[in-house]
């Protein structure tokens, strides 16, 4: 770790490494990540790593199929030797409410406008697609083949080790303690393992993020939100998709390895940084994904865990730089949905910073949208 | 294979036996600049499976602590998660059934 950086990123989670990989490519390389554990411990490394392109809105449905096309061969894409994991299994979205079942049908609209393969089928289609699902109290579906999951730990570790084949150095185990600012730009990283000046400074510490703004006064409206998830012992292979439900807030997905990861959201769920596993977390996920995966219910929980979501206000990421600190610009609010955007989201976020043109808007981003009122809202997230 | 000036033998035994995960490839991973059992449990799995890295863990502290050349109680324990011991979802589902009928 030099005294001195171009770029520094706060954060060794998907949204850091890949950012500072997309950097790099882009010729900027004298870039620090800094990561108070090890690379992935965050939400990257606790998240159940679907990718689904199929969304409600135009924005969030283009992030994620062109993340998707990059998750395709990121191996390649990085150089990276290991195997990062993808399984493009689909996603079978059900429908318990007529309503919801209507807006689905939009979804597709928007999803066809952008060429992504999704389709509705009814409850016999679905039993197609996963034979022992139970089908009671559901009005349809829609699925998507090119949706999918991948491994967290490898795509993070392939951005991380592309970056630094580039140059960029990454410190683990280093906390952030404090930030200064100087005639209005951000100016010095303070660390558990001494001081770095950098003329730009990326938050991209998830949950922490508004934490860290905080050190420079700065407000932003993001919240970390513990959500719990299990895995099971790795069995034969009885099911291709995710499944997934809004309305009864879960999802479940059998890895090419046999294990089955699954797990729901408690919409009452207080806004903290507790990331502590509950019993009562695990009875309750068990009874609703029994209820619609009954084949389950001999198989068989060997860990749960929690991680944070970085939620925002309206469910979707902030891309803000600091009016009082220019050059501090934090990445987060990803609301539960940042490991399948984030290559995507990389590429934005480097090619503003390198001057490079992209035909996404950054500024939709900007935390300004509270303000004036052009949220990007989508009907359909968990 | 030569780490640290050390030529490592008995690369083929099974250090993590849910997982079949060999010493070889332990080794291969600290080579590759993995620092603590938390990342080579990641990369490799090993502890992931049923028994939840009852016996892996030890062992590859071990490795740790004597390649980086740190004692054992420094070697960074990965976080025990629950339930400790496998249990069936219909068991947890039939718990949750009481509990909500009880209340
Ligand atoms: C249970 C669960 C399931 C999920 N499922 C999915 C899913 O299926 N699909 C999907 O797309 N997304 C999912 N998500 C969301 C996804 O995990 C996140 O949106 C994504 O990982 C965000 O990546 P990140 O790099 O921004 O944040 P993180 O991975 O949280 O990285 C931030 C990093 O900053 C570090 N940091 C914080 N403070 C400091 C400091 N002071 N100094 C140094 N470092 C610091 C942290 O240690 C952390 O590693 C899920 C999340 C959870 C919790």
């Amino acid at each position: 770790m030099k005294k001195s950086y171009d770029v520094v990123i706060i954060g060794g989670g998907i949204v850091g490494c890949a950012i500072a990989f997309e950097l790099a490519q882009r010729g900027r390389r004298d870039v620090l990540v800094i990561e108070k554990g090890y690379l992935t411990s965050g939400a990257t490394g606790r998240c159940g790593a679907g990718i689904r392109q199929q969304w409600g809105s135009v924005l969030n449905a283009t992030l994620a199929s062109e993340s998707t096309h990059i998750f395709e061969n990121l191996e390649e894409y990085t150089g990276y030797n290991g195997s990062c994991g993808l399984n493009q299994g689909g996603y079978l979205l059900v429908a318990y409410t007529e309503k919801e079942w209507q807006q689905f049908h939009k979804n597709l609209e928007v999803q066809h406008s952008l060429g992504i393969d999704a389709y509705a089928v009814d409850l016999d289609g679905a039993k197609e697609i996963v034979p022992h699902i139970n089908t009671e109290g559901m009005y349809g579906a829609t699925f998507c083949a090119k949706d999918g999951h991948a491994d967290p730990f490898h795509c993070t570790f392939a951005y991380a080790k592309g970056a630094q084949k580039l140059g960029v150095d990454i410190e683990t185990y280093t906390t952030v303690t404090g930030l200064k600012v100087e005639n209005g730009r951000i100016h010095m990283v303070k660390t558990d393992k001494g001081d770095i000046t950098a003329k730009l400074v990326l938050n991209c510490s998830g949950g922490h993020a508004a934490k860290m703004a905080a050190l420079i006064n700065e407000e932003l409206p993001i919240f970390p939100e513990r959500h719990q998830i299990l895995i099971s012992e790795p069995v034969a292979h009885i099911m291709n998709p995710m499944v997934m439900s809004f309305h009864r807030h879960f999802y479940v997905q059998q890895t090419p390895h046999g294990s089955v990861i699954m797990g729901i959201g408690d919409p009452t769920e207080p806004v903290s940084f507790n990331t502590r596993s509950s019993w009562q977390y695990l009875e309750e996920n068990a009874h609703i994904v029994t209820q619609t995966l009954p084949a389950f219910r001999n198989l068989r929980v060997v860990r749960q865990w929690a991680g944070l979501y970085d939620m925002s206000p309206d469910r979707n990421p902030i891309i803000n730089e600091a009016k009082d600190a220019l050059g501090f610009i934090t990445v987060a609010g990803f609301s539960g949905h940042g490991f399948m955007v984030a290559p995507r989201t990389a590429i934005l976020v480097a090619n503003h910073l390198t001057g490079q043109e992209d035909n996404l808007d950054i500024k939709r981003f900007s935390a300004d949208r509270y303000r004036t009122g052009e949220l990007l809202l989508e009907p359909s997230v968990v | 294979m030569v780490i640290n000036g050390q030529d490592i033998k008995n690369q083929n035994t099974i250090v993590c036996r849910c997982e079949d995960i060999t010493r070889g490839y332990i080794l291969k991973c600290i080579e590759d600049g993995y620092k603590t059992l938390d990342e080579i449990k990641r990369v490799t799995r090993a502890g992931m499976g049923p028994c939840q890295g009852r016996t892996c863990r030890q062992l590859i502290a071990q490795e740790l602590s004597r390649i980086y050349g740190v004692p054992m109680e420094d070697v960074l324990m990965t976080t025990f998660r629950p339930p400790v011991k496998p249990i069936s979802l219909g068991a947890l589902a039939d718990a949750y059934g009481e509990r909500e009928g009880k209340a």
